[in-house]
């Protein structure tokens, strides 16, 4: 595995991923683990592994990318998640488009030009309705799991309209619709309705311009991504690993030495 | 009374006057010797920021001591003050003042003081600070005179209508609103002899406060003042195209103090010949605000007072200098409106014609303007969370300045005064997205 020619690293508010390229850009290795509080350990004992279970050497090129991007002493430079997302969705599909990443904490839209170049970008971090933090809320309050949620939304007959736009006032319209008797796969389908169109104002804010792709945590969501294709009549497509596209844009990053 | 009165006034001013020149002269012989350090990526301030100081100091100075017998009049910073000037009124601007607090982190505490008091926190935060001022009777700069009038123009949005009533309920003294009809697209003469009618009503009740009648001479005079020092504001700005930009926004930002609580005034013509020299100067040796600008760019909307030099120092590390703004340019593009010769009739067609009382169109026009003249590679556009007539519009702005002019352009969201607005990790976050996707 010593054929490993660049690191990247990915903090972001739920997970925490690395991710090893080989000469060719290549994804060869990677691990993504959720983020602890003792970020700066953790992304010791990441480096450990990447040392010791993919032959990483000492002075591999290394960039790191993701809210906690600056406690990555180890890496050679810091670049934000925007350009990191670019670059790595660029080396997947190798065209441009609207890149839609929904992560824990925040989500974005981005707008990258044929050549890969970051062109326009929204970002929505100033509220939870917006973010995979939305979903995980209602989940849990609703005591489904996360990964059946988006199959149980798809599963409702009908769809209950949410209209809060606030993550914690809409879970105290969840609480009255239940108690109104709604079904529950009709309110969840009402929520992911929510969340798609708050989505869906920021993609149209960067102008929508194909193919629309979709990566973070929140892409694995089935529902997320049948609703976006709805809501903006563009086919979605994913990458391999929806997770762990800041992370290989970041190594791609180190690689090419900029 | 009134000779304690007068013992007050003249010590006061005397020693405070003494006190500020001393510390004038203090910063000038450093400045003097002042290099850009090794380490900055700023250029040092202007040979002229201690006199600005002075400037500044003196005028709250003189509101802690106000000449017994002058009248006070608080009013908007867009009010047509020039007749209050030829009264001899002593104007004091609680947006200036709200500015003040807000570079000196001292904003969110009087907001909370207004907020404690029933307003609302999506209340303009100039707004708050002034009323939680008012009703704390705290200040940074010492004590605020009292008004005797107060002049609300609703040329820069209608918050300062209900503000002002407040004021005015506050101190039981009148309140002279002009009343400025919105430019959609352009000015009709009925629109001008509207406002003009309100001047012309406004004065006799300003004589009335002021126990003294307006010389038609004394109101010329003013206006021609008000004239030269916007005219010469409009020249500082326009050097802005020079490469590197011998100052940058951020300067600006405070460098209008005078033009905007100060206009009318002899010294303040003075102070404005002088710092157009230095900014020449500083053209002639070549020296940029920021070391190796790489990138210029367009500021639209009010400053973001308590971060103003994370913001000029965060974007200097990359070679960035923002070197026009809508905001200061609003003090020097009307300057040609003012006239000394039918100064009434002037006022009005200046009054009427601020940036935010045009159409989005127009400030739109005037930012793609901007960015052919100062040759601009990019936008930033302070969506001010306090400031809704400056930011509406401001999506359909970005989006177009992106497609007409061919530029990159960045919403930047907080808020003028009030820093619980504003997150600066993720505008730092935003800031650094932009900045790559600039390639810098």
């Amino acid at each position: 595995m010593s054929n490993i020619k660049a690191l990247g690293i990915d903090l972001g508010s739920t997970t925490a991923k690395i991710v090893g390229v080989d000469g060719d850009g290549q994804m060869v290795w990677h691990l993504l683990e959720q983020v602890e509080p003792r970020l700066e350990a953790q992304v010791e004992r990441l480096f450990a592994r990447a040392r010791a279970e993919a032959g990483a050497s000492e002075d591999i090129p290394l960039v790191a990318t993701g809210y906690g991007r600056r406690l990555a002493r180890q890496a050679a430079r810091q670049v934000t998640e925007i350009t990191c997302h670019a670059r790595g969705i660029f080396h997947e599909f190798g065209g441009g488009g609207t890149l839609v990443d929904i992560g824990g904490q925040d989500s974005k839209a981005i707008r990258i030009s044929p050549k890969g170049k970051v062109v326009d970008f929204t970002m929505n971090d100033k509220c939870a309705a917006g973010t995979g933090r939305f979903l995980e809320n209602t989940a849990s309050r609703l005591q489904v799991p996360l990964e059946r949620l988006g199959a149980e939304a798809l599963s409702a007959a009908e769809e209950t309209s949410i209209s809060s736009t606030c993550t914690v006032f809409a879970e105290s319209e969840v609480i009255s619709l239940i108690a109104h008797g709604v079904p529950l796969e009709a309110i969840l389908r009402g929520l992911h309705r929510s969340l798609v169109k708050r989505i869906t104002a920021m993609v149209r804010s960067v102008g929508l311009v194909p193919p629309l792709m979709l990566s973070g945590g929140v892409a694995q969501n089935e529902a997320v991504r049948r609703m976006l294709e709805e809501e903006t009549g563009e086919k979605v497509i994913l990458p391999r690993y929806p997770q762990l596209v800041g992370a290989h844009g970041a190594a791609l990053v180190a690689m090419e030495g900029r | 009374m009134s000779l304690w009165n007068e013992l007050r006034y003249y010590g006061g001013t005397a020693l405070g006057l003494s006190a500020l020149r001393v510390a004038r002269w203090q910063a000038e012989s450093r400045g003097r010797s002042a290099v850009r350090q090794r380490e900055s990526v700023l250029a040092p301030p202007l040979f002229i920021s201690p006199r600005t100081k002075e400037l500044i100091g003196r005028h709250y100075l003189k509101s802690r001591y106000v000449k017994p017998g002058q009248k006070v009049v608080w009013a908007t910073s867009g009010a047509p003050i020039e007749f209050l000037k030829a009264l001899d009124y002593y104007v004091l601007y609680p947006e200036n003042h709200g500015a003040v607090c807000g570079t000196m982190r001292r904003a969110e505490e009087l907001c909370s003081q207004a907020e404690n008091a029933g307003y609302s926190r999506d209340l303009c935060s100039y707004a708050r600070t002034d009323i939680g001022s008012v009703l704390s009777g705290q200040t940074p700069v010492g004590h605020l005179a009292r008004p005797d009038l107060l002049l609300a123009c609703t040329n820069i949005c209608q918050t300062v209508l209900f503000w002002y009533r407040v004021l005015a309920q506050h101190f039981g003294v009148p309140l002279v609103l002009i009343d400025t009809p919105f430019i959609y697209t352009e000015v009709s003469p009925h629109d001008i002899a509207f406002v003009k009618r309100q001047i012309e009503e406004a004065i006799p009740v300003a004589e009335k406060v002021a126990g003294r009648t307006m010389e038609a001479r004394r109101l010329e005079e003013v206006a021609l003042l008000s004239r030269e020092a916007s005219q010469l504001w409009a020249e500082i700005i326009a050097r802005g195209r020079h490469r590197p930009a011998p100052l940058s926004v951020f300067d600006q930002f405070i460098q209008m103090a005078p033009v905007v609580e100060m206009r009318g005034e002899a010294f303040t013509v003075d102070f404005y010949a002088a710092m157009l020299k230095e900014v020449e100067l500083r053209i002639a040796r070549g020296i940029g605000v920021v070391r190796n600008e790489r990138k210029r760019l367009l500021w639209d909307n009010l400053p973001i007072w308590y971060r103003l030099r994370y913001l000029a120092e965060h974007l200097g590390l990359h070679g960035i200098s923002i070197v026009a703004s809508t905001y200061t340019n609003a003090w020097g593009e009307l300057a040609e409106r003012i006239d000394s010769r039918d100064p009434i009739e002037g006022m009005a067609q200046t009054y009427i014609y601020p940036i935010l009382n045009r159409g989005a169109g127009d400030k739109l026009a005037t930012m793609k303007r901007m960015v052919a003249d100062f040759h601009l590679d990019g936008a930033i556009l302070h969506s001010d969370r306090s400031c809704k007539p400056y930011s509406i519009g401001q999506m359909d702005q970005r989006e177009r300045l992106m497609r007409e002019c061919g530029i990159p352009a960045l919403l930047l969201e907080a808020d003028h005064n009030d820093p619980r607005a504003y997150t600066e990790e993720q505008v730092a976050n935003r800031l650094d997205a932009f900045i790559e996707m600039m390639g810098v």
